[in-house]
């Protein structure tokens, strides 16, 4: 037998995979590249403002000149500044009232709007009208309302033979805080509404059904079925809620411009007079970056309270 | 058709152009002999983005866009003009000197040129060929807009604001005179009150009003917020008198004063329940166009501020300042503008359309016919000369600009009439912002 010459078979070509080809084709990397996106866009349009607001916080940045690091002077300076420390004041008033009403009023609109009634629809359309109008419109409409010379209110309640002299709205001090609270109320209260109606919404009927068949009132179906089912909504609206209303800046500057003397200026509505029309960035940014604490005391309360809430991942609550 | 020559426009040889009220085909025709002859050549492809204050007499804003159109043609310099209100101007020209685009030319009040002094264009050429030409300039509008020997800008006019107030009132009060010092001004508007036809200044965040008559006030007594080595003394007995004096005439006010802003006095006089309060001619202007208020327009008079204790005019009339921004592409263009604006065949017309509500800064146009048109105008034609600039005796410039725009005077002012401080609280308050400013 002849022999047969076995040519020796070609190894195969193997290729070492380079780095190249482990971040294309490692599952791990290709995650990383879908975040990039998200995360340069996070970065750059979150982050980074973010970053240069307490950055200029530190200097004494001057419209349209670069500042020098100052460390923390303008926090010192603004320590003792009898008006900052009324900005803060007047904040927290405005939020805490402006957002425990807006809670208020928007349950009771949320469970009204949850029954059957005639015109629901008309009526749920309706309680979104003063979120759809411009905030700056319905700045300027309260502000005419208020004016100290031509309130509509002063006007009725003369005619009425209820007053003999126009109310002051907008030229006292506690006046004009009232008004610019009552104004956010207005405009915020469909916001709370229309989300905690939603939330009403997912609750299943069946449960009502129920409660009913062993005896429950209303107010236990409340207390024991709708509060507890809707109380991670009511954390994410409250959350925003809060947000909003500590950040405001249209509705005080429309309407009073921080007056009268500066018993409506907001955190929000000083950092922008220092910093834009007084020309003193870093300053604006200093009381700017004193809202960030008030702020996240806000959102952690929120997480908090939600994460405690075990029963969401099928456990009983602590 | 029109045949003006060249040289015969430029040199006012023609009747209209000897009124300076050249208007359609005769100004274009204005505008092409002077881009001819005009020392700054635009730039090729030019185009110039403009940022105004908003107009508060619509014939001023026609006189403007006039002028514009007439540019735009004459030198094909494409132009974007846009208007703000008072108080918008300065934060977003702020934005644009902060980020170094957006604008080349704006026009806005006090001393906003000051405000970014690195980040406009000097205009010493264009200040010293208008002020050559038209008699110089009034010592404030100088003092505005100069940084040392810069011209950081152009003043282009004063918002004169002045006394105005209804005879009949002022009348009944028993002044056949408007006050012409305090002690009687006071008197004045007690008398006022009582009659019920109350007078009314605003004690707000007002940029123009608020400032324009506290500053006067506190002028009046002798006490400044600075020295002229820029040293804080706005705490001195001067200020207490200043205070003491302000609410003493706070108290006569119609209420609501502390939430007026500078359309608030507006509002109410010409709904009839105000009768004597500090403004531009707007109230007037406004009242002679409306045929429901004859008897008001006629009733309406303007005077001078009453002179304080220290026995001469204390005004803060409001500057008007136009500034380029140095980062502009087309600095010839945008000076061009500038100097076309201030040209007599223009600006008479200007400041005819303006009806009084802005006043020259240059001398030569202290006899513009629009002062003696109406003789209840004449008053605001002294609006130049009579003003110190925003800074009172201390120097010019960004720290006087923030301190205006920080409201440090009206605030100290507001703050004791209302009630919130006393006035050492008040000076303390004052003082210690403004040692902040001035550090």
């Amino acid at each position: 037998m002849a022999d047969i010459a076995v040519a020796p078979r070609a190894k195969p070509q193997f290729r070492e995979a380079s780095a190249w080809d482990q971040l294309k084709h490692n599952r791990n990397w290709l995650g990383l590249w879908f975040m990039l996106p998200a995360m340069g866009f996070l970065i750059f349009f979150l982050a980074y403002p973010l970053g240069l607001g307490i950055w200029l916080s530190f200097t004494d940045t001057r419209i349209g000149r670069v500042g020098h690091f100052v460390a923390t002077e303008n926090y010192e300076w603004l320590w003792d500044d009898a008006i900052f420390w009324l900005s803060v004041f007047n904040t927290l008033l405005y939020t805490f009232l402006a957002s425990a009403i807006k809670f208020a009023i928007g349950l009771y609109l949320a469970l009204l709007l949850n029954e059957n009634m005639p015109f629901k629809a008309m009526l749920r359309a309706m309680v979104l009208i003063p979120f759809i109008v411009p905030t700056v419109l319905s700045a300027l409409a309260f502000w005419w309302i208020f004016d100290s010379q031509f309130s509509i209110i002063s006007w009725s309640l003369k005619h009425l033979g209820l007053i003999s002299q126009n109310i002051n709205f907008l030229g006292d001090t506690t006046w004009a805080r009232i008004c610019v609270i009552f104004a956010n109320i207005w405009r915020g209260v469909p916001f709370v509404a229309i989300t905690l109606l939603a939330g009403l919404q997912t609750v299943s009927p069946s449960l009502y059904e129920a409660a009913t068949l062993d005896g429950a009132t209303r107010w236990q179906n409340f207390r024991y079925i709708t509060y507890p089912l809707l109380t991670p909504i009511i954390a994410v609206v409250m959350t925003f809620s809060v947000l909003f209303t500590f950040t405001d800046f249209q509705l005080i500057w429309a309407m009073t411009r921080g007056g009268p003397v500066n018993a409506t200026h907001l955190m929000a509505t000083l950092s922008y007079q220092r910093a834009i029309i007084a020309g003193q960035l870093g300053e604006g940014a200093a009381i700017s970056s004193a809202m960030i604490p008030f702020l996240l005391a806000a959102i952690m309360v929120s997480w908090f309270g939600l994460q405690r809430r075990k029963w969401q991942q099928g456990e009983s609550n602590d | 058709m029109h045949d003006f020559t060249r040289r015969a426009l430029l040199q006012g040889g023609t009747a209209l152009a000897a009124t300076g009220a050249l208007t359609g085909p005769a100004l274009f025709e204005f505008a092409k002999a002077w881009a001819q002859e005009s020392p700054w050549k635009p730039e090729a492809g030019a185009k110039l983005t403009v940022m105004r204050w908003k107009r508060f007499v619509p014939a001023e804003d026609e006189a403007f866009n006039a002028i514009v159109a007439a540019f735009k043609t004459a030198t094909g310099v494409e132009m974007n003009v846009f208007s703000e209100s008072f108080e918008d101007v300065q934060p977003k020209a702020s934005v644009a000197a902060n980020t170094g685009s957006g604008l080349d030319l704006a026009w806005g009040l006090h001393t906003l040129p000051q405000l970014f002094p690195t980040k406009v264009l000097k205009m010493n050429d264009v200040a010293d060929y208008l002020g050559k030409k038209y008699g110089g300039w009034t010592d404030a509008a100088a003092k505005t807009c100069k940084l040392g020997n810069d011209w950081l800008g152009i003043p282009v006019a004063t918002n004169g604001g002045y006394m105005t107030y209804r005879k009949s009132a002022t009348d009944k009060a028993g002044f056949k005179e408007f006050p012409k010092d305090f002690p009687s001004f006071l008197e004045m508007c007690k008398a006022l009150k009582a009659n019920n036809t109350p007078a009314g200044f605003a004690l707000g965040h007002a940029s123009g009003d608020a400032n324009g008559w506290l500053h006067w006030l506190l002028w009046g007594h002798g006490a400044y917020t600075v020295d002229q080595n820029d040293k804080v003394i706005i705490n001195s007995p001067e200020t207490a008198k200043a205070l003491e004096y302000c609410k003493a005439l706070s108290e006569t006010f119609i209420p609501g004063t502390p939430s007026w802003n500078d359309s608030s006095n507006n509002k109410a006089y010409l709904a009839g329940e105000l009768y004597c309060t500090l403004n531009g001619i707007s109230i007037y202007v406004a009242a002679k166009t409306d045929p429901t208020k004859k008897e008001l327009t006629a009733d309406t008079y303007h005077a001078l501020h009453p002179v304080g204790p220290v026995g001469k005019p204390t005004e803060l009339q409001l500057a008007v300042p136009i500034l380029a921004f140095n980062f502009t592409k087309y600095p010839n263009a945008a000076k061009a503008f500038v100097a076309f604006m201030l040209e007599k065949e223009n600006f008479d017309k200007w400041l005819d359309g303006a009806q009084g509500y802005l006043t020259q800064t240059l001398n030569a146009y202290e006899n513009a016919p629009v002062w003696s048109a109406d003789p209840k105008n004449a008053v605001f034609a002294q609006a130049s000369k009579r003003t110190l600039p925003a800074s009172g005796i201390g120097t010019p410039g960004e720290k006087a600009a923030t301190a205006i725009a920080d409201f440090i005077v009206v605030d100290m002012f507001a703050n004791y009439c209302t009630g919130s401080k006393d006035a050492k609280g008040a000076m303390a308050e004052a003082e210690r912002q403004l040692k902040r400013i001035y550090r």
